[in-house]
């Protein structure tokens, strides 16, 4: 079916937003969900990219899951795999995942598994792997792979029992609005959702008569450290709620934003799975000391999901604890930020009421037109990688996307239903 | 050397210890520093940028821990006292509301306090589309920009007109509303003259000689120089007429114009005949016939102020056309011509009608282009005329064509007279004199070297509130060797008889008129504007905003830029989407 206007068709894209009911049910491996993570196939974050195209940081993340698989015995014997193209990489987001920075996902690794009950349609995405030294920003020692086996061996299960003894799994959108209210704005700042998640889990772990004590304690102790946690609950949500809505076929709302470190990749409602793409930008924003503007990777990960739907920089008032990444200000210029977020958002999500903001809901539905129209690029939150492997993360700041992205896919749309020069 | 100091128990966010880990790290004397919350990951990073040290061993995760790196002990017991007053003082420094602007009009909308006005000065091609806006929001528009075609015009006055609105322009360059000057414009005492005006300079001229006569004017109401062509009907002048005439504050209306259409003519003086109070017109070009009871048609733009000045005083018009006496300079026989070379058109246009009035046999059937005027000796020239502004700014910013043409005529042995006029008040160069003195003292100095002597004449345009200040501007002019005319009017007569001629001032009969009756009811809005402080939103040209602010009266910036940065592409692309109505399905099943 189609629409009679682009507005029209907008308006069905951001009610399948609203509409969308996530639920988190289960943590399980990703190749019982993702068929195509066979033997040597890896997910990517971002828009499709070539191995030797990809940041230190990716490329690292890519040796460590090679060891954690057991594809080899060593780094020498994982960099021969990729560099004689031996891995099949595909993009978190054909499989219906997403991973945050590098996105490295292979077959063994758990997955959370979120349902949109309103459509049916599932997402899944990697758990946080807490700070420091991880996978994602390109660490492969031997603590990350060992803790990647405890999540493998552990947490997935341990989680797994968890959800599944609540019936229908957990309400997400009940957390986020919680989690809202107390100041999270789920990209930068989700402890808030992190200890309401706890909350939920830890009197069910705890009472799990069939895991050992120690290992109870252990993932208590795991998710209580790990503020992030739920960074990639919400990031999966997103993914749910996204592909649900771009079932609409139709308009120009953007479905999906995400960088793999080379390319930033949109798409909108009506161009369906192609993506938009232009080189990616670099974060702005504060270091640790020692390090500058000059150490930092590129833009990275899927994570930029949260914005897609609303939240993350774009709701930066939401998260008044967190606002002094955007420049050296504070509460006021959250408020301006997110303000000047409404010119490029269709409407307000009334799910996600945001108490800082007067109670106007999140953001909803960001239309490419008003991107081009405006100049306004939507204001990302991120982590900042070190551009070599290994580092980690070495700061926190926004980035913005390349606004050729959205000239692109309108451009596009336009001559799709018959726009000629 | 690396020194430790861990402020047991306190907690700090990390973005608020970040930002102070930055600030610390400019101290002089310090050479890395870095300030965390004492948790094991913070403290691997601190071992991994070279900042670890064993005290750091002792910080519990609810310690603020700070090394310092620093060759000076002493940089230490600093630092700290640096780190006492920031976490003590965190909150202070956000109050400040900073002065906001907008970029869209939602925004401005909201920032705005009772906005009643919308200044306009972007691109001409958008400038039709912003001015609606403008109206749909319920403001009045002042046009700056020009560029705007008739038809949009007409459309937007119409529109205007219905709404109970002003629209001011297009090319509108001059206007006071209720004492707020607006683009260029002189700072203007306030008084009981209000003026209707279709030109820029004309106005400027008027305004600025009724203040030096100490009188004053609230609104000088600028139309647009097409506002009474046929088309538009002149929509915005009978308005403004009609709400002179209902502010009791004003005793005096004076309506300046080029020559208009006859039947728009017809029109604006049927409406003046209904009105009781004392009215000035002056359609500059044109020669009055005759007189009215109580409208009296002026013929140069000195004589409407001077009109305007008298009745306001309660005293019987009366002018006397006045030159410079004694100018002492000793012309031969082969020097004849006049050249004018001026920055305000509508100044240009009255030193052409007097010149062609004095020197009637001399004017050609045609006029030339690039000149208002050229016969035989003369010249007058128009250097804001677009022939003479491309890729330039504009003669009253730019001295650079006037040195040029000073130069060139100066070195012509026909040349008697130079004229230059200097347009001062805001947006206009901060000291033209200045700029123009140092060329007309070597034109002169040239000319008595080639045993020659020469008149150059120039003339202020400007009060001594304006920021370049009248007097100071007439004593550089004077120092250079100019001399000084008090007015256009005055500047150019006394060109004309220092080459012999004269005008001639028309002595008339007052003639009686018949008219039919009109509503001179105005919108309650209109009354508004020109009735109090102006609530000012200005699109475009920032220097407005500054020059509203600074006049006492509120304003938002708008920093409006054009759609899709301008790409004419995506703007069409835009376009097509915007207005896309069909089924979103047919490209889909094209392909």
């Amino acid at each position: 079916m189609g629409y009679k206007t682009i507005n029209e068709a907008n308006e069905a894209v951001i009610q399948k937003i609203v509409a969308a009911a996530p639920f988190l049910t289960d943590v399980v491996p990703a190749k019982s969900v993702i068929p195509e993570l066979e033997e040597h196939v890896l997910l990517h974050a971002g828009p499709p990219i070539k191995y030797e195209n990809m940041t230190d940081p990716m490329q690292g993340s890519c040796v460590g899951a090679i060891l954690f698989e057991g594809w080899a015995e060593d780094e020498a014997g994982a960099r021969e795999l990729l560099e004689n193209d031996k891995i099949t990489f595909i993009p978190c987001h054909h499989v219906n995942a997403v991973g945050p920075m590098g996105g490295i996902t292979s077959p063994n690794m758990p997955v959370l598994v979120v349902v949109n009950k309103e459509t049916g349609n599932e997402a899944y995405c990697q758990m946080n792997e807490g700070i420091g030294a991880v996978l994602r920003f390109g660490a492969y020692n031997e603590q990350v792979i060992n803790r990647l086996h405890w999540m493998k061996d552990v947490l997935g299960p341990v989680l797994s029992k968890a959800l599944k003894t609540i019936e229908g799994g957990l309400n997400v959108n009940v957390l986020i609005a919680k989690a809202i209210a107390m100041g999270d704005e789920f990209h930068q700042r989700n402890i808030a959702a992190s200890l309401a998640f706890l909350k939920e889990v830890a009197p069910i772990i705890s009472a799990l008569d069939d895991v050992e004590k120690e290992q109870r304690t252990e993932v208590i102790q795991f998710l209580a450290d790990t503020d992030q946690f739920f960074l990639n609950i919400a990031m999966a949500t997103g993914k749910a709620m996204m592909d649900a809505a771009a079932t609409i076929e139709h308009g120009t709302v953007v479905t999906a934003m995400c960088r793999n470190g080379e390319n930033f990749g949109i798409r909108i409602a009506g161009m369906g799975d192609e993506w938009f793409t232009a080189p990616v930008n670099t974060p702005q924003g504060l270091y640790f000391t020692g390090y500058s503007a000059e150490d930092a990777n590129t833009d990275i990960g899927d994570s930029a999901i949260t914005e897609t739907i609303g939240v993350g920089g774009v709701a930066m008032i939401a998260a008044p604890a967190v606002t002094r990444f955007v420049g050296s200000g504070g509460f006021n210029d959250a408020l301006e930020t997110s303000n000047q977020m409404t010119e490029i958002f269709i409407g307000e999500n009334p799910n996600f009421a945001i108490p800082t903001w007067d109670f106007k809901g999140a953001c909803l539905g960001i239309d490419a037109r008003k991107v081009v129209e405006t100049g306004i690029t939507p204001v990302i939150n991120t982590g900042i990688a070190h551009k070599v492997a290994g580092f980690g993360q070495i700061g926190a700041g926004t980035v913005n996307p390349p606004i050729e992205c959205f000239e692109k896919a309108i451009t596009a749309y336009a001559e799709k239903l018959g726009f000629t020069e | 050397m690396l020194y430790t100091i861990i402020k047991e128990n306190t907690y700090q966010d990390s973005i608020v210890l970040m930002l102070l880990s930055n600030k610390l790290s400019a101290m002089d004397g310090v050479n890395k520093v870095s300030i965390m919350m004492g948790t094991p990951a913070n403290k691997d990073i601190f071992k991994s940028s070279g900042l670890g040290t064993d005290e750091l061993e002792n910080a519990n995760p609810n310690d603020i821990v700070v090394v310092v790196d620093t060759d000076q002990e002493d940089k230490v017991s600093e630092v700290e006292a640096e780190i006492e007053a920031e976490l003590k003082g965190n909150s202070a420094a956000q109050d400040e509301s900073k002065a906001q602007e907008a970029h869209n009009w939602k925004k401005a909308m909201e920032l705005a306090n009772n906005p009643n006005l919308a200044l306009i000065s972007i691109p001409g091609q958008y400038a039709a589309m912003e001015a609606e806006n403008a109206l749909n929001e319920g403001l009045h528009a002042f046009i700056f920009s020009d560029n705007v075609s008739k038809e949009d015009e007409v459309k937007l006055k119409q529109k205007a007109h219905e709404k109970g609105l002003l629209v001011m322009g297009p090319d509108c360059g001059t206007g006071i509303i209720h004492g707020l000057p607006l683009a260029f414009t002189n700072i203007v005492k306030e008084g009981d003259i209000g003026v209707v005006g279709a030109s820029g300079t004309g106005i400027q001229e008027v305004t600025t000689i009724i203040d030096r006569y100490g009188k004053g004017v609230t609104n000088a109401i600028g139309t647009g120089g097409r506002d009474l062509s046929t088309e538009v009907g002149a929509i915005t002048v009978l308005d403004s007429i009609k709400a002179l005439n209902q502010d009791p504050k004003v005793n005096v209306i004076t309506v300046i114009s080029k020559p208009p259409a006859e039947e728009v003519q017809q029109k604006v003086l049927n409406v003046l005949r209904n009105i009781e109070k004392p009215v000035v017109t002056l359609f500059l070009g044109d020669k009055p016939a005759y007189q009215e009871e109580n409208i009296y048609h002026a013929y140069t733009l000195e004589e409407a102020a001077v009109v305007s000045v008298q009745l306001s005083n309660g005293e019987k018009p009366n002018f006397e056309p006045k030159i410079v006496e004694n100018v002492n300079v000793a012309l031969k026989d082969s020097q004849v011509g006049i050249k004018g070379y001026y920055s305000g058109g509508t100044l240009a246009s009255e030193a052409a009608m007097l010149l062609k009035d004095a020197f009637k046999d001399e004017v050609p059937a045609e006029k030339k282009e690039a000149y208002i005027l050229k016969t035989k000796h003369h010249e007058i020239i128009d250097l804001g005329d677009d022939i003479y502004t491309q890729g330039k700014p504009h003669p009253m910013i730019d001295p650079e064509k006037r040195i040029e043409m000073l130069e060139t005529s100066g070195n012509d042995p026909e040349t008697a007279v130079i004229m230059i006029d200097n347009v001062i008040g805001y947006g206009s160069h901060d000291d033209m004199a200045n700029e123009l003195a140092p060329t007309i003292k070597r034109v002169l100095e040239k000319a008595h070297q080639d045993g020659r002597e020469l008149a150059v004449l120039a003339t202020v345009v400007g009060t001594e509130q304006d920021p370049q200040g009248y007097d100071k501007q007439i004593a550089t002019l004077k120092e250079s060797g100019a001399i000084i005319c008090e007015t256009n009017d005055q500047m150019v007569r006394t060109a004309i008889s220092l080459v012999g001629g004269k005008v001639e001032q028309p002595v008339l009969d007052v003639q009686n008129f018949e008219h039919t009756k009109e509503d001179l009811s105005v919108d309650e809005k209109i009354m508004s504007l020109i009735n109090s402080n102006p609530s000012v939103i200005n699109i475009g040209l920032k220097s407005f905003t500054e020059a509203v602010k600074e006049s006492g009266s509120e304003c938002v910036q708008f920093n409006w830029r054009p759609m899709a940065g301008g790409d004419e592409k995506l703007m069409k692309v835009l376009q097509f989407l915007n207005y896309y109505e069909g089924d979103t399905s047919n490209g889909l099943q094209n392909n």
